[in-house]
């Protein structure tokens, strides 16, 4: 096992500095003029001059991408100009608020969509199954930030169920001191019970959204692997040697099943995290996704970098965690690495 | 898993959703909201500082609340019978006195004013903040240019509570430009113990906290989510503001902040497309004021140095193509002043904005377009900028339309937000549309910028005319030495002048629009149209 995340780390690092090289040159490549923009809109041409150098983009590009790389030894990411803030405390501040509301949407649609397409599998032809088709095409089809207004909606503008789609936390709560960064954890760590009510209660609807919305992929990737597992020797035998159905389905066809799931849970996730910028603008959602789009807007340089480098060591460290997940689900995987 | 089993355990899923919702506020929290105003809008703060690089507009609305100025403006009652601020009647804020001589003004500070920290504010303090607003380049230091202060020595700290500044020339606008928001008094001795060699005014510092004696402190600021600011007791500007507690959260989605205002947890918000605020007024829930723009026109800009615009009866055909009056109803739904179609001989008046004479005519602008030259038309593009699509977008697709009755067939080309002002720069887009609006509201200050021909950067259409240029120079001099007939006789000059060549079309004065409930008093329109905390009040 060690071997294998050594060997995994060894290969990060070309990955990394291709992906440092490409996001310098893509930003650099965008169009706007950050000095232009942030020079406001009284600025005369020797204000935006005074901008730029201060800015210091009135340097070649080589020299400003060695200032970045210097930068990058020291931990320093930048600061963004939109914000005013150090990008690293920004992504430190907002990545827990973005992982957070994703465990808990996949976490969410797991626990449906999985028995979903179990039972889809199983039951193949049954209504049961065209429920899970009919749930997983409209769960896809509908746009997040068109399920997430309907949500906020019906739940807080029409029922009022839902509280006020204010972010993680009611104006008149003070988030729980930090140790995860995540709220209903925090909030629980620190016995504060109404605190957890209040996070949990704002993370409800976001959290729904994307469940809704990650439904599909998990369903039928669940029923299809299921299916190909349900057709092979090993659960005919079993369930020809009298094992009850129960045994045969979930301990014996299921982990089998499990490895395609278990990837498409790793690539939703890494894609949710960076995707539901759409989610974090309609509940106010203080999460990575929207902060990295309206630095894009305001053609910000440093936040952009910052959150694709971000992303880039999320994808490695979360594809490592699926490799080690094989590895426990199914030996075979261990014994050939 | 038998499917009885499932079916249960999902809708006990579904019911656990619906049920852990729990009620908004507890009775405990009702007191606090009473004294908290909780603002709703699409962005905030990039920078708590006025003075910084790049400080967004957002940012400037924080300076104002919690930095003084010397001076500060009177209110009177607007055209919409609500607060208005008075751009002639100034009054004190951390002076109690101004002396306007030949050459100079002079303010006496008031004795008891402190700053947050408690350090009591020195002329030594007025002085350094002024110099830093001239020194550090960028805005702050174009904005204090555009009334004639340029040079520290300007400034003079007579004693510990007199303060003079001394003018470099005569100039009307000196004495406004004071208190605009730049001119905001900073604590130098606080700021000074965290400046460095590479940033001698301290801008780090004071990007992150506020440094002023002002109405309001910030309390806690998480950039792109949320702004506290707390009231300061020992503010000696003005009454002691009503609200003790402002909660300004950044709510990116519009519909959400219409659900907020309308279910009543948001107490204002200012920044929702025109078609809600225009229903929100129909229900009548909550109050709506519009005021328009201080100076400030939305406009259809033509590059006048290039062909088919150089032409004058081409610029004019486009006035008389404009769907004016669909733009009004369709566009803004009835949410802005309109700037056209005034009676044929009504007279110039000594104002701006005023309308033009021109309406939508499309046999007139044939006619025009055959006389110029061009008969079958020309093609060209129209361009906007997509930070505002929300309005320019469809007027521009109106526009398009009607201009191609009259043979001028467009291309929209829609240019990203941070892109807008670099293109606009260069000066070489033929057909655009734009705002431009600015703090002070002198007409000769609108000309300048736009029509001079000194070109500078909002003569977006690079108009040059000697006639325009006399009008505004003789205007500018005519206030500065007090001659009220050849000040006005210039301002209808200039006006006519630029209605007649039609470098650019007025369109209308776009509206500030801002929601708030019922219980929410004191609202006041300044010329910066954000938010004065220290008149709003709750209940």
């Amino acid at each position: 096992m060690l071997t294998l995340i050594s060997r995994r780390m060894m290969l990060v690092i070309p990955n990394l500095i291709g992906v440092v090289i490409i996001t310098f040159l893509l930003t650099r490549a965008l169009p706007g003029d950050p000095a232009a923009y942030f020079a406001g809109p009284a600025a005369d041409k020797q204000a935006i001059e005074q901008i730029r150098v201060k800015l210091g983009l009135d340097k070649p590009l080589i020299v400003q991408f060695g200032r970045y790389v210097a930068d990058l030894g020291h931990l320093n990411l930048g600061n963004s100009l939109t914000t005013g803030q150090p990008v690293l405390t920004e992504i430190k501040n907002r990545l827990p608020a973005s992982a957070e509301l994703t465990l808990f949407g996949l976490i969410l649609s797991m626990s449906i969509a999985v028995p979903l397409g179990i039972l889809a599998a199983v039951k193949q032809g049954s209504w049961i199954d065209h429920t899970c088709r009919v749930v997983a095409t409209a769960g896809v089809s509908l746009p997040v930030f068109f399920t997430g207004l309907l949500l906020v909606y019906v739940f807080y503008f029409l029922l009022g169920w839902s509280p006020a789609p204010l972010g993680r936390l009611d104006v008149f709560f003070s988030p729980p001191p930090q140790i995860t960064g995540f709220y209903l954890v925090d909030s629980l760590l620190n016995r504060d019970l109404s605190t957890f009510r209040a996070a949990l209660s704002q993370l409800l609807l976001p959290g729904l959204t994307l469940c809704i919305f990650s439904l599909a992929p998990i369903t039928r990737m669940t029923r299809a692997s299921m299916l190909a597992v349900l057709a092979s020797d090993f659960v005919r035998t079993a369930s020809a040697s009298g094992l009850d159905s129960r045994t045969v389905i979930l301990t014996y066809a299921f982990r089998n099943a499990m490895l395609p799931v278990v990837t498409t849970l790793g690539m939703v996730f890494s894609f949710l995290l960076g995707a539901n910028v759409l989610v974090e603008k309609v509940f106010a959602w203080p999460g990575i996704g929207s902060y990295a789009v309206e630095a894009l807007i305001a053609s910000d340089f440093a936040p952009v970098q910052g959150f694709v480098l971000a992303m880039a060591i999320l994808y490695v460290l979360l594809n490592l965690i699926i490799d080690v997940l094989y590895g426990i689900i199914d030996p075979r995987v261990r014994l050939e690495t | 898993m038998k499917r009885r089993d499932f079916l249960k355990s999902a809708s006990a899923l579904a019911a656990s959703t619906a049920v852990s919702a729990p009620a908004v506020f507890s009775p405990a929290k009702a007191q606090s909201r009473q004294e908290t105003l909780l603002i709703v809008s699409e962005s905030g703060p990039n920078n708590l500082d006025i003075h910084g690089v790049g400080t967004n507009v957002p940012g400037y609305e924080v300076s104002w609340n919690c930095y003084d100025r010397l001076i500060s403006h009177e209110m009177k009652t607007g055209s919409n019978g609500q607060p208005y601020y008075d751009k002639n009647k100034f009054k004190p804020e951390l002076a109690e006195d101004m002396n306007i001589g030949d050459m100079s003004v002079t303010f006496k500070l008031k004795k008891k004013a402190t700053f947050q920290d408690g350090t009591p504010v020195t002329a030594k303090d007025v002085k350094w903040s002024l110099d830093r607003a001239v020194s550090v380049g960028g805005f702050p230091t174009f904005q204090m240019g555009a009334g004639s202060l340029t040079k520290p020595e300007q400034f003079v700290a007579v004693d510990d509570n007199t303060f003079r500044v001394d003018f470099a020339r005569k100039d009307r606008l000196t004495v406004p430009d004071l208190a605009v928001i730049v001119p905001c008094v900073v604590n130098s001795e606080l700021v000074k113990k965290h400046a460095t060699e590479k940033d001698p005014w301290g801008m780090e510092f004071t990007k992150q906290n506020t440094a002023g004696s002002g109405a309001y402190k910030v309390a806690s600021w998480v950039a792109g989510t949320e702004v506290v600011l707390e009231r300061n007791d020992a503010w000696m500007g003005g009454p002691l503001p009503k609200t003790k507690k402002i909660i300004w959260r950044m709510v990116p989605s519009a519909g959400n902040r219409r659900a907020l205002l309308e279910r009543g947890d948001a107490d204002i918000s200012y920044d929702l497309p025109n078609k809600d605020f225009v229903e929100l007024k129909q229900d009548g829930k909550l109050t709506i004021v519009s005021t328009p723009y201080s100076n400030g026109i939305q406009y259809i800009g033509m590059n006048v140095k290039n062909p088919p615009f150089d032409n004058i009866k081409v610029r004019q055909a486009v006035a008389y193509a404009i769907p004016y009056q669909k733009i009004m109803d369709a566009v803004l739904f009835g949410l802005a002043k309109p700037l056209f179609g005034a009676v044929p001989d009504a007279p110039t008046e000594v104002a701006w904005p005023q309308p033009h004479k021109y309406n939508t005519d499309i046999a007139k602008a044939k006619a025009l377009m055959a006389e110029a030259g061009y008969p079958n038309g020309f093609d060209t593009t129209l361009s906007f900028d997509l930070g505002f699509a929300g309005v320019n977008e469809p007027l521009c697709v109106l526009t398009q339309e009607s201009l191609a009755q009259i043979g001028i067939r467009t291309t929209i080309n829609k240019v990203p937000g941070a892109n807008w002002r670099t293109e606009l720069n260069k000066k070489t887009l033929p057909l655009y549309t734009n705002v431009f609006s600015g703090w002070l509201d002198y007409p000769e200050y609108f000309f300048i910028w736009c029509y001079h021909g000194k070109n500078s950067i909002f003569n977006t259409m690079s108009y040059q005319s000697k006639t325009t240029d006399d009008f505004i120079d003789g205007a500018v001099n005519a206030a500065a030495t007090g001659d009220n007939a050849t000040y006005d006789m210039d301002v209808k000059g200039f006006v006519d002048t630029a209605y007649a060549d039609m470098p650019r079309v007025p369109l209308y004065q776009p509206y500030v629009n801002v929601a708030m409930q019922k219980n929410v008093s004191g609202y006041a329109y300044w010329f910066h149209r954000r938010l004065d905390y220290r008149t709003l009040a709750k209940g």
